[in-house]
């Protein structure tokens, strides 16, 4: 056995050990951090040391964040980001697969909704991130692979929400009336049942593809600069409608939005968790926002893998070489043969599918649309994610999502408390009292200057985006 | 309304189109001169207008806070204020070509994906922090432009129009600015650099011209254009944000595309044709569909226009069809 793998073996027994006997310490679990990152950077630490090591520390890193029962923010918490690094090392690293297939099954459907029954909020970061990376892997369609610049791709988004927000909203009681029965007279005024939305996820898929088409079929004959700016107006011209199709005839609802949008019936899944003795485990039955939480995180995970599954064979497939071609050189491709037209409306209308898909999971979790949701800044912040993650890379736009979302989510707006926290208690720090800091700087309203930071930054030093696409990266090697 | 009452205020709607129309014209100049040269859409543009106007206010505001130096003339006022407001704005467009762009065309990079990219990430970031500074110096980022007697006082034209001295002074430093451009650009040394960058950076190089000297100097006009055509949109509509910029921004551009980019009259025509199709369509949309419509569509009926006029002549109203370089 060599050094190096005993290096990482022991900082992991010992950071392991402490973590069993002082669980609350956050010191060992940033040991148990430094031991994932050795076992990926240093050399020469044998596979089967390396799965061990990923296998065992999953299972501390969830004992660890299982055991600390008021957490309630995963900012600054090694354990949660442990887990999220023997992910994605373990994804990355090249161990056996069905280890990997092991590990990540593990994390994600065993780890998550043990520690998301105690802290809610780990459930909603999985249901967000999931969401976001569906919508990230649309646009990377559009963008990284047929190297077309849409701005306005949350139109696509909005479209599967609504979709589902029209004619799933409305309650039984009859307090609010269903979005469709306003403009068309003879629809139920409860609106569709709720389990309708398993056949709306399809129909969104079909309304967000043809809107697609109708957008890009002007669009799409335009030189590749025009492309951005007329995407932008298009995404405006949307954002606009869902805002004011509330008159002549209510549609949308105007700027209200839609609520409350109906969610399909769990019972299966309780009568499941019941089976699997949940309720002996923690004492109490799941009440039923825990069971949503639960129902939406594994809907999320599924529809989230047959996005993947469709992506990879796209990308692999004649269509995905294609569009490849389109984005590395038009005239040349057109030269080909490509039909450029059709295969360019054929890969605006994949991305506006995925994106109308998760549309309307997200009217479902949400239970509540606006178009306050689909504004250009969320457009941007797709494109953020994946720029970030490597444009035309699978893995890459999973990775971009999941940075992106927890930025926005959790560390922006931690980070504003913190600050808030500061002002409140007057701390000095370095001679500067915050209490004077001005109330109108909050971190989390600026998301826009981090997208920005973050796009400017990974263009000028790492445009391939962290996790690069096999092709591109082949050819940026070759220069 | 009936027919008749929408004939009569058909001069004052065209008035102030005209007037939105320069300002659009001011901003597309900078968006066209930038295009002309990089072949860069810099979407940034909108934000260093709005920084101009940001700029023109902080002006307003502190010769005219009650501390130190104070300067009651509102025309010396507005005088600085576009002084500032436009060198400001020029100066902050200088520094991002030399921050944002300049590090990618040294690298020469081939997709035209990654500087587009960057500018859009450069927008934003100039959105926030100019939120940023105001908040941490202010603890308020929506501004309002102060308003004197003298400059809102109302004249009477023939045809029931009424016009108010900004709005006079909007549209005379906008076709002074207008015609000192072009005379810069079609009658000076510089002008011809400019314009020989745009046909053939390389073969201008060659013949002696310094393609990143005149690419700074590109950048510092149209921003100081832009600022300027900022403090007017500032004194004219009152409020300004950071994120004031966004909209006109977008606009200007859709006109200078309009107008056929890269192309320095174009944009003007474009701009003027945009400002009429806004308050126009704006104010009668809502009486061809029976109020069922109204002005919150203005800006879909500009995006459909560029949508139409793309289609149609995408080379735009005065450009020139210019081949695909392969």
């Amino acid at each position: 056995m060599n050094t190096n793998a005993l290096v990482v073996v022991l900082v992991a027994a010992i950071g392991g050990a402490w973590s069993l006997l002082a669980p609350d310490n956050a010191l060992a679990s940033l040991l148990l951090l430094v031991a994932t990152g050795l076992a990926v950077t240093l050399r020469g630490v044998p596979r089967a040391v390396q799965s061990l090591t990923f296998v065992a520390l999953t299972f501390l890193f969830t004992l660890v964040l299982r055991r600390e029962p008021a957490l309630n923010l995963v900012f600054f918490n090694p354990a949660f980001y442990g887990l999220l690094a023997v992910l994605l090392s373990s994804l990355l690293q090249p161990i056996p697969r069905w280890i990997k297939l092991l590990l990540s099954v593990s994390i994600l459907f065993v780890s998550v909704p043990l520690v998301g029954f105690s802290n809610p909020f780990l459930f909603e970061l999985g249901i967000q991130v999931g969401i976001f990376a569906a919508l990230a892997l649309g646009l990377n369609v559009v963008v990284g692979l047929a190297g077309l610049l849409d701005l306005g791709f949350a139109a696509f988004f909005a479209i599967g929400a609504y979709t589902w927000g029209i004619f799933g909203s409305g309650d039984p009681d009859g307090k609010y009336q269903s979005q469709a029965s306003k403009f068309i007279h003879w629809f139920p005024v409860s609106g569709l049942d709720g389990n309708l939305l398993y056949l709306f996820i399809g129909i969104a898929i079909i309304t967000a593809a043809i809107t697609g088409v109708l957008i890009g079929l002007p669009a799409l004959r335009l030189r590749g600069d025009y492309l951005a700016i007329v995407t932008l107006g298009l995404g405006e011209v949307v954002r606009v409608l869902a805002n004011n199709l509330d008159h002549p005839l209510n549609i949308t609802n105007g700027p209200q939005g839609i609520t409350p949008v109906h969610r399909p019936s769990v019972d299966w899944l309780n009568s499941f968790t019941n089976f699997l003795g949940v309720e002996k485990v923690y004492g109490r039955p799941l009440d039923a926002a825990m069971t949503y939480n639960l129902f939406f995180y594994l809907l999320v995970l599924v529809v989230i893998g047959i996005v993947i599954i469709v992506n990879v064979r796209l990308s692999n497939s004649r269509f995905g070489r294609a569009w490849v071609a389109i984005r590395e050189d038009e005239v040349a491709a057109k030269t080909m043969g490509i039909p450029l037209l059709w295969t360019k409306l054929l890969a605006f209308a994949t991305g506006a599918a995925f994106s109308g898909t998760m549309g309307a999971v997200y009217a479902a979790k949400q239970t509540f649309v606006n178009p306050e949701s689909f504004t250009l800044v969320q457009s941007i912040f797709f494109l953020a994610m994946v720029i970030l993650g490597g444009m035309g890379s699978i893995g890459g736009a999973v990775v971009g999502a999941a940075a992106v979302t927890l930025l926005n989510l959790d560390i922006l707006k931690n980070l504003s408390d913190y600050l808030n926290d500061m002002r409140q208690a007057g701390v000095t720090f370095l001679g500067y009292n915050f209490a004077n800091l001005p109330s109108q700087l909050e971190p989390a309203k600026y998301e826009r200057l981090v997208f920005g930071l973050i796009l400017i930054l990974m263009m000028i030093f790492r445009p391939e985006g962290l996790i690069p696409e096999k092709r591109h990266r082949l050819e940026l090697e070759k220069e | 309304m009936s027919l008749a009452d929408l004939w009569s205020i058909l001069p004052q709607t065209l008035l102030e189109g005209l007037l939105l129309g320069f300002v659009y014209a001011m901003i597309a100049l900078g968006y066209t001169m930038v295009y002309g040269v990089l072949e860069l859409i810099n979407f940034a543009h909108s934000e260093i207008f709005m920084i101009g106007g940001v700029a023109g206010l902080e002006v307003f505001r502190y010769l005219s806070n009650g501390k130190g130096l104070e300067v009651h003339n509102p025309f010396l006022l507005l005088f600085l204020a576009l002084v500032v407001g436009g060198g400001v704005a020029g100066l902050v467009a200088v520094l991002v070509e030399r921050l944002a762009y300049r590090p990618l065309r040294k690298r020469g990079t081939i997709n035209r994906l990654v500087p587009l990219i960057t500018a859009i990430g450069v927008s934003f970031l100039l959105q926030d922090l100019v939120r940023a500074i105001e908040a941490l110096w202010h603890n308020e980022f929506f501004l309002r432009y102060p308003t004197y007697p003298l400059l809102e006082k109302t004249f009477f034209l023939p045809l029931g129009m009424t016009i108010q001295t900004k709005a006079i002074l909007v549209i005379v430093i906008a076709v002074l600015m207008l015609l000192g451009l072009n005379y810069l650009v079609n009658h000076t040394k510089l002008g011809r650099a400019i314009r020989a960058v745009a046909q053939d950076m390389n073969t201008a190089a060659l013949m002696g011209i310094n393609p990143d000297a005149i690419i700074s100097r590109t950048f510092l006009i149209g921003g100081s254009l832009g600022g300027v055509a900022g403090v007017l949109f500032g004194l004219m509509y009152t409020v300004i944000s950071p994120y004031s910029g966004f909209l006109p921004g977008i606009k200007a551009f859709t006109a200078a595309v309009l107008g056929g980019i890269g192309n320095i009259p174009g944009a003007v025509l474009g701009g003027l044709v945009l400002g009429q199709l806004e308050t126009v369509g704006g104010t009668y949309l809502s009486f061809l569909t029976a109020g069922n419509f109204g002005s919150e569509y203005a800006s879909v009926l500009a995006f459909l226009t560029l949508i139409l006029i793309l289609l149609f002549r995408p080379q735009g109203l005065l450009g020139q069809n210019v081949g695909e370089k392969v």
